[in-house]
Formats: C-alpha cells, sequence, structure tokens
C-alpha cells in the first residue's frame, strides 16, 4: 500500500467519528453561545465535569449497582421461568395449548400500564421492582425459547429417538444447542429491557439508583445533573450491549454464524 | 359436523385456558383467598368500566392518549422512513447519519422523559417529542436495511432505463424495503404506547396513564384496573390493526 492509500485507510477510520464529534461541538457551542438558558441545556463540558465529580465521589456505582441489581434479579428469575416454559411450549401439546394462546394475547399489551398494580401488590421496593422487571423480560425469551424449540430440524429428533434418546438427551444433546442461538437472542433483547424497566421503575416507584438520581436531580432543577445520569444510563446501556455481543461470540463459538462474522 | 360448529368448536378449543384464567382471577376474590382490593373482581371491573364510560371521563382522556401516541408515531414515521431511505441511496447522507444512530439507537429512551419535560412542559408536546424520539430510531433502521437490501440487478436495470433518483426511490427502493419497514413499525407501535404510558404516569394531567396513576393515588384499585384494562385493550387492538394492514400491504408480494 503506498502513501496516499495509507492516509485514506486512515482517514476512513475516522469518517464513523467525524459526525459525532460535530454534533457534540455543536452542542459545547450552542449552549455556550447562549441562545438558550442553561437550564434548558447546560454545555456538554459542564455535563461531562458533573460526570466526572460523579465517577469520582464513587456514589455513580453505589446507585448504577443498585439499578444493575435489580435488573440482573430481575432478568434471572425471569430468564429461570420463561427458557424452560418455552422450551416446554415447543415440546409438548398440552403447554402448547394451554400457553399459545395466552402469551399471544398478552404480548402485544404495553406491560408498564401494568406497574400501578404491582405497587399495590408488592409496595414500593424491590420487590416491586424486581417483579416489574420479570414481567416485562419474560415475553422476548418465551417467545425466543418456542421459536428456536419449535425450528429444531425434525430430522434430527428423528434420528436421535430410533438411535435410542431418552427425552433428557434430546433435551440436552439436540434441542438445547439447536435452540440457543435464538435463546441467545431472547436474552440479548431481555437484558437492556431489564435496564429500561429498572430505571422506569425508579422513576414510578421512587428510591435509590440510577433513575432515582436522575429524577432527584430534576426534582432540585439541577438540569446538568439531569444530563450527566442520561449520559451514564446511555454509557451503561452501550458497554452492556457490547459485552453482550462479545458473550454471544464466545458462547456460539462452534455455531456457523460466528465463523460467518468473523471470517 | 357442519363448517360453522367446526370453527365454534377450534375457537373454543383454542381460546379455553383464557377462559380458565379468568375463572381463577374471579374465583380468588370471591373465595376471600386474596382481597378484593388487591384485586377486584371482573364483575366490579365491568361495572367501573360502564360508569367510566358513561359518565365520559375516560373518553376524554383516551382522546388524549391517542392524540399523542398516533401524532408522534405518525411523525417518527415520516421521517424515519425519509431518512432511513435517503442514508440508503446517498452516501455522504449516510457518512453524517449512520454514526449518530449507532451512538443513539442503544440508549433508553425512557430516560428522556425529565428532560423532555424540562424542554417541553408537562402537556402534549413533551409526550408527542417524547414518543417520536423513541419510535423515529426503529423506522430508520427498518428503512435504511430494507432500501440496503434491494437487488443490485433491479437498481441496475431502473438505472439503464434512465429512472432518476427521486423515482428510484419512489418506485424502486420504498415498495422492496416495505416488509422491514413495517417491521420497524410494528416496534415503533409498541414502543409508542410504553413510552407514552411511562411519561404520562410519570407526570401530566390528562391522558389514560395520568388516570392510572391517580386512581393508584386516591385508592380506587377497581377504577385502575379497569383503566389498565383499556389501555391494555388499546395496545392490542393496535397491533391486530397493524397485522391487517401489514397483509393488505404486502399482499402484492405474495
Amino acid at each position: 500500500m503506498d502513501g496516499v492509500g495509507k492516509l485514506k485507510a486512515i482517514g476512513r477510520r475516522f469518517i464513523p467519528f467525524a459526525s459525532i464529534l460535530v454534533f457534540l461541538t455543536v452542542w459545547e457551542l450552542f449552549a455556550r453561545a447562549g441562545v438558550v438558558i442553561p437550564y434548558l441545556l447546560p454545555a456538554l463540558s459542564t455535563v461531562l465535569a458533573h460526570v466526572y465529580a460523579d465517577i469520582m465521589g464513587g456514589d455513580l456505582f453505589r446507585q448504577l449497582g443498585l439499578t444493575f441489581y435489580r435488573a440482573m434479579t430481575g432478568f434471572f428469575i425471569g430468564a429461570v421461568i420463561a427458557i424452560p416454559l418455552g422450551i416446554m411450549i415447543g415440546r409438548f401439546r398440552f403447554f402448547r395449548w394451554f400457553f399459545d394462546p395466552v402469551i399471544s394475547i398478552t404480548n402485544p399489551v404495553p406491560k408498564v400500564a401494568f406497574l400501578p398494580i404491582f405497587m399495590i401488590w408488592f409496595g414500593l421496593g424491590d420487590v416491586s421492582k424486581i417483579a416489574s422487571v420479570i414481567l416485562l423480560v419474560f415475553y422476548p425469551m418465551v417467545i425466543a425459547a418456542i421459536g428456536g424449540t419449535l425450528s429444531v430440524d425434525k430430522q434430527l429428533i428423528w434420528s436421535a429417538r430410533s438411535l435410542g434418546a431418552s427425552e433428557r438427551d434430546l433435551l440436552r444433546q439436540i434441542i438445547l444447542p439447536a435452540a440457543l442461538p435464538q435463546i441467545i437472542t431472547g436474552m440479548q433483547i431481555a437484558v437492556p429491557l431489564a435496564l429500561i424497566v429498572s430505571i422506569v421503575a425508579e422513576f414510578l416507584m421512587g428510591g435509590e439508583g440510577i433513575g432515582g438520581k436522575l429524577l432527584f436531580a430534576q426534582r432540585r432543577i439541577n438540569s446538568p445533573g439531569v444530563f450527566a445520569s442520561i449520559v451514564e444510563i446511555a454509557l451503561a446501556g452501550a458497554i452492556l450491549i457490547k459485552s453482550l455481543e462479545y458473550m454471544r461470540r464466545r458462547l456460539l463459538v462452534w455455531h456457523p454464524e460466528t465463523k460467518l462474522t468473523t471470517a | 359436523m357442519n363448517i360453522g360448529l367446526q370453527r365454534i368448536h377450534t375457537f373454543a378449543v383454542k381460546y379455553f385456558p383464557l377462559v380458565i384464567l379468568i375463572a381463577i382471577w374471579e374465583l380468588l376474590p370471591a373465595l376471600g383467598i386474596v382481597s378484593p382490593d388487591i384485586l377486584p373482581s371482573i364483575l366490579a371491573i365491568a361495572v367501573a368500566l360502564i360508569d367510566l364510560f358513561a359518565s365520559g371521563t375516560i373518553l376524554e382522556h383516551m382522546r388524549v392518549s391517542l392524540f399523542r401516541a398516533f401524532t408522534g408515531l405518525g411523525l417518527a414515521m415520516v421521517f424515519g422512513i425519509t431518512a432511513g431511505v435517503t442514508m440508503a441511496w446517498f452516501m455522504p447522507v449516510r457518512i453524517v447519519l449512520n454514526p449518530l444512530i449507532q451512538m443513539f439507537y442503544p440508549m433508553p429512551k425512557s430516560a428522556l422523559i425529565p428532560v423532555v419535560i424540562i424542554w417541553f412542559g408537562i402537556g402534549d408536546a413533551s409526550k408527542i417529542v417524547l414518543v417520536f424520539l423513541g419510535c423515529m430510531l426503529p423506522m430508520v433502521v427498518g428503512t435504511f436495511n430494507g432500501a440496503r437490501g434491494v437487488d443490485r440487478e433491479t437498481i441496475w436495470s431502473a438505472r439503464s432505463m434512465g429512472t432518476g433518483d427521486f423515482e428510484m426511490i419512489w418506485r424502486i427502493l420504498l415498495p422492496s424495503a416495505m416488509p422491514e419497514i413495517l417491521n420497524g413499525a410494528r416496534t415503533a407501535l409498541a414502543l409508542c404506547f410504553a413510552l407514552l404510558v411511562s411519561a404520562e404516569l410519570l407526570i401530566s394531567r390528562h391522558g389514560l396513564g395520568f388516570l392510572i396513576g391517580n386512581y393508584n393515588e386516591i385508592g380506587d384499585n377497581t377504577r385502575m384496573f379497569a383503566v389498565i384494562l383499556i389501555f391494555a385493550l388499546i395496545g392490542y387492538g393496535a397491533d391486530r390493526l397493524y397485522l391487517l394492514l401489514r397483509g393488505r400491504t404486502l399482499a402484492w408480494m405474495g
């Protein structure tokens, strides 16, 4: 590669960041120009200084930790219910008969509207927030598990059967591995959802956590605090999604999809 | 058995599980297993519903909520489809917009509720903007992916016959991208109700979300359940309507 080609290659690497940089610069300049009062739009530098202070103060990690604790507890309980149930619905007629209409009718319902019911049933503490997360993450995971189980090649199941595989062997050696990519896709949808619901639950029910911190800042008319919280939430969410993509590649090393994307 | 009876029979078998669940719901408070304060009986909820409709209370809030949801969604669809298809067809637009979309896509839009309140107050504008922001990204991404997936041969043939940019977008890209645009629209539809109810529950003076929160605060649980049921039915009905329209729109694709 000649010198110009190299330069072009470097340039191409930075192009993706160009418009983000422009966006951030415009934000800073617009806020500093005084077109709107700082309460409406604090300067980027002010917001970043606030984020930095939050990180150094250590409080951020405690608040994020609380939110993640509720999100992850809800996610794991939801997964433990949804994935086995989804596989059973995919495998057994009776389960399919009972749960299929229930799930297909309740799925398109906006489930956030049910959060006030949980507030009556479980109060305003962690139980209520975790229950909200469970309700929301249940659907993408159960639907993915049903779809994954139903899409397993029938010939594979028949062959294994004819070779004398028991229902348990079938589950562990054929169905689970074959349905795994779809199940992981369901989990990839569910994890960010768990974080969002955890934050919305803090908005509605109060209490500490990153959502609570954001709402508290808004009530105190501390708009750099509001924007800083949003930046922190966005960063935490982005890190979460990136690590899920990484975990997917690690878990599915044996699967053709991984070879396709890395080759 | 004649076909009509058979249909009814299939329908009954299919939805019998729902009947079982509703019966359990009805029995729990009736048998005193849970207090009717915590789980009002369906009969009581039905009575509350009739009352809410008869007095007209719910209609006004329903109108407000539907107006906010569909204005936000409609704007998101117009802007999202336009942006997506322009990004797919014009490279400079793609270079500018793509990184920004990648940056904002994973961000939880509900976290923006306090900001849109700061910017636009607690009325209609803040809710419409929130729904618009949330629904626009799935529309852009769906349209972009759909339009990028168009057969090269089709584009080349159209080009060789002298098709201009506008016609190319209108007659080739948009129709071919339709299935993915509609997928994006379904995500956006679900998101629009979720965002709207979160915002209305949090800070609002009108709308079904406000009504739910209000009955929750004054402890009128039967009415709260009734309004939640209506909101759930609206969400469900919108999805059914979507499926119907989707079938019609894509009928030509076979």
